[in-house]
């Protein structure tokens, strides 16, 4: 940015260091890109045997993955006589935890947005804001001793659950991880609407609520929208959470309040016991792919919108 | 009709204030119930012991020895590539490049990706890719580095935590004023003269940031270490890079889901909860702090 203005310096020839200190920083740069390059290339490089390897094949295949058995059923069941490969238990149960999750993290969020941005007086952000930040900073495998050990006492002594750890459970400790991520990136897209939009509003005798919830809510809508779909990433990314407070029983019911597995808490409790190299390797990184693919993706779409609403803020659109 | 939007209004106001006291609310609760049931416990023996009889008794030093152990290790790698690429990007890139674009793009993205992906990528590029070449080539072939251990979990820590430190050292650096370059450059000075001796020292409290925030962060990750080198019990602590270690984080998993008797370690792991939140928290605080007073920085600036 801060170039130095050469025509007006006698310099003298640029000096080695000088060089090599340059390329040394853009190589650092530059290995940052090359780091999210080799993790694509080292997961799917595992991965690929799925779609090559004639041995993999003769147990499982990315099509008999979806397909439902002999018998008619989908289960996961890998470490078997006949190893069972459905992802079908796999997909229910990770979208039902996200979306317990985001049902009460996104409105939890947003609202404390909109009121940390909008309504509250400085000294409750003062405390509102580094409280999240806080919330951001606990380890998620306290959060996921938390609801295994209490949340899931309290929710089965006041609603009486059969399944001590069910989606319910695992859905408010993963809200726990993804209101921190919906409210900041919430929070930013409010706070860079220009005050001037504000005054405007309320110079034409629109209240604070209305001004809150009619003109500064749309205008930082991409934001906002951005906010749900990295709250989303995160979600279906998250591990130690679900590991722990999911019950990891492969079922296909859509009942929140009957246990299940995801697909990231499936490699983590799978991968320490497989044999390097088998299939049931291969299928853990393929799914391991297949998450970083999806939140690779959702990622690129919230980073989309955010760039938008940028460009609409400073009147580029 | 004016009575009404009143109304409505008011229900919407206090709504989103019901909203931000029940984040703290819960945030509260968390705290309460783990400083509640661990504080007991704590005490020099549990920090300094070794733990006895199937951990339901003794201390947990050797989880806190190979936290700390990791953690260094990872920040011995990440900060100074993750200034260094900061510094391109600010100091030596020009804004429109390409290399920015990307680099700023893979970021967000990097900051985004699963902490188990990055336990594969652990697993298949450093001990797999890298470990197993490093095997072939210098001990013809015998087990040294081509396993889990404490080098390979360091090092895909420091992949995690990278976007972090990037992301702060450059907020201090855009908190550093135009001028004192200005004024640099006038005198003669070159870009790394620039650099060296009136941005860098102008950012260390920012730089001090990020490492922070990247040490509270690799402290609480677990499943990124889990296939990479951490271990539940081991009877001696990590003395070489190749060596397996425990972690605090991969402790407190492994005795709340597969202690024989949950009542009988209980204590003990509420106890070890507390020590991890209180690490974390701490370090998050300092860095709320800091990170507060470069902010006014910038906005005076």
């Amino acid at each position: 940015m801060d170039r130095p203005p050469s025509d007006l310096l006698l310099r003298a020839k640029p000096r080695i260091l000088e060089t090599l200190l340059e390329t040394a920083v853009r190589a650092s740069a530059f290995l940052v890109i090359l780091f999210l390059v080799l993790i694509f290339v080292f997961v799917g490089k595992e991965a690929l045997p799925m779609l090559t390897s004639s041995d993999v094949h003769q147990e499982v295949t990315p099509w008999t993955m979806t397909r439902s058995l002999e018998d008619g059923g989908f289960v996961w069941q890998p470490v078997a006589e006949k190893p069972k490969y459905s992802l079908a238990p796999l997909v229910i149960g990770t979208l039902k935890v996200t979306l317990v999750a985001l049902i009460i993290g996104i409105p939890l969020a947003i609202l404390a947005a909109i009121f940390t941005s909008e309504f509250a007086p400085q000294q409750l952000r003062e405390i509102v804001k580094p409280a999240i930040e806080l919330l951001a900073g606990v380890p998620s495998v306290v959060i996921g001793f938390f609801a295994l050990m209490v949340v899931a006492t309290w929710l089965q002594d006041a609603f009486g659950f059969i399944f001590r750890l069910n989606a319910i459970t695992a859905g408010i400790g993963l809200s726990l991880a993804v209101i921190p991520i919906v409210f900041t990136v919430a929070e930013d897209a409010l706070s860079a609407v220009p005050q001037a939009f504000r005054d405007g509003s309320l110079a034409l005798g629109a209240n604070r609520w209305q001004t809150a919830w009619r003109v500064v809510l749309p205008a930082a809508m991409p934001g906002v929208f951005a906010a749900c779909v990295l709250g989303f990433g995160r979600a279906i990314g998250e591990t130690m959470i679900v590991l722990m407070a999911s019950g990891n029983a492969a079922m296909m019911s859509w009942n929140p309040a009957e246990s299940f597995r995801s697909f990231s808490a499936t490699i983590a409790a799978e991968l320490g016991e497989v044999v390097y190299g088998s299939a049931h390797y291969h299928v853990l990184f393929f799914i391991g792919a297949f998450l970083f693919v999806v939140t690779f993706l959702l990622n690129l779409a919230g980073h989309w919108y955010v760039s938008r609403l940028r460009a609409r803020l400073e009147g580029k659109r | 009709m004016k009575r009404w939007i009143k109304f409505v209004g008011l229900g919407f106001t206090t709504l989103t204030g019901l909203a931000s006291f029940l984040i703290v609310l819960m945030l509260a609760i968390i705290l309460g119930n783990v400083a509640w049931h661990g504080w007991a416990r704590l005490s020099w023996e549990f920090i300094s012991g070794e733990p006895k009889v199937g951990m339901t008794e003794g201390g947990i030093f050797p989880a806190i020895f190979g936290t700390v152990a990791l953690v260094l290790l990872m920040t011995l790698a990440v900060v100074p590539l993750g200034v260094a690429a900061a510094i391109y990007l600010h100091e030596y890139a020009g804004q429109d490049s390409k290399l920015v674009h990307l680099v700023r793009l893979a970021l967000h993205n990097l900051a985004g990706v699963p902490a188990i992906v990055f336990g594969l990528f652990g697993l298949g590029f450093f001990i797999k890719f890298i470990g197993a070449g490093i095997d072939n080539a210098l001990f013809a072939g015998q087990l040294a580095f081509g396993q889990p251990c404490i080098l390979w979990a360091a090092l895909t820590l420091a992949v995690l935590t990278l976007p972090t430190v990037v992301v702060a050292t450059e907020e201090a650096l855009r908190a550093v004023p135009r001028s004192y370059r200005e004024v640099a450059y006038a005198a003669g000075a070159t870009r790394w003269q620039v650099v060296r001796h009136i941005v860098l020292p102008q950012s260390v409290a920012g730089i001090l940031t990020g490492t922070i925030l990247a040490v509270s962060r690799g402290a609480g990750e677990v499943a990124p270490i889990m296939f990479t080198g951490a271990a539940y019990y081991l009877p001696y602590l990590p003395k070489k890079l190749n060596d397996q270690f425990m972690e605090l984080g991969y402790h407190i998993y492994v005795m709340t889901t597969q202690s024989p008797d949950v009542e009988a370690t209980k204590p003990i792991l509420y106890a070890t909860v507390l020590l991890l939140l209180v690490l974390t928290f701490a370090l998050n605080f300092v860095a709320i702090l800091v990170r507060s007073s470069i902010r006014r920085k910038l906005r005076a600036a």
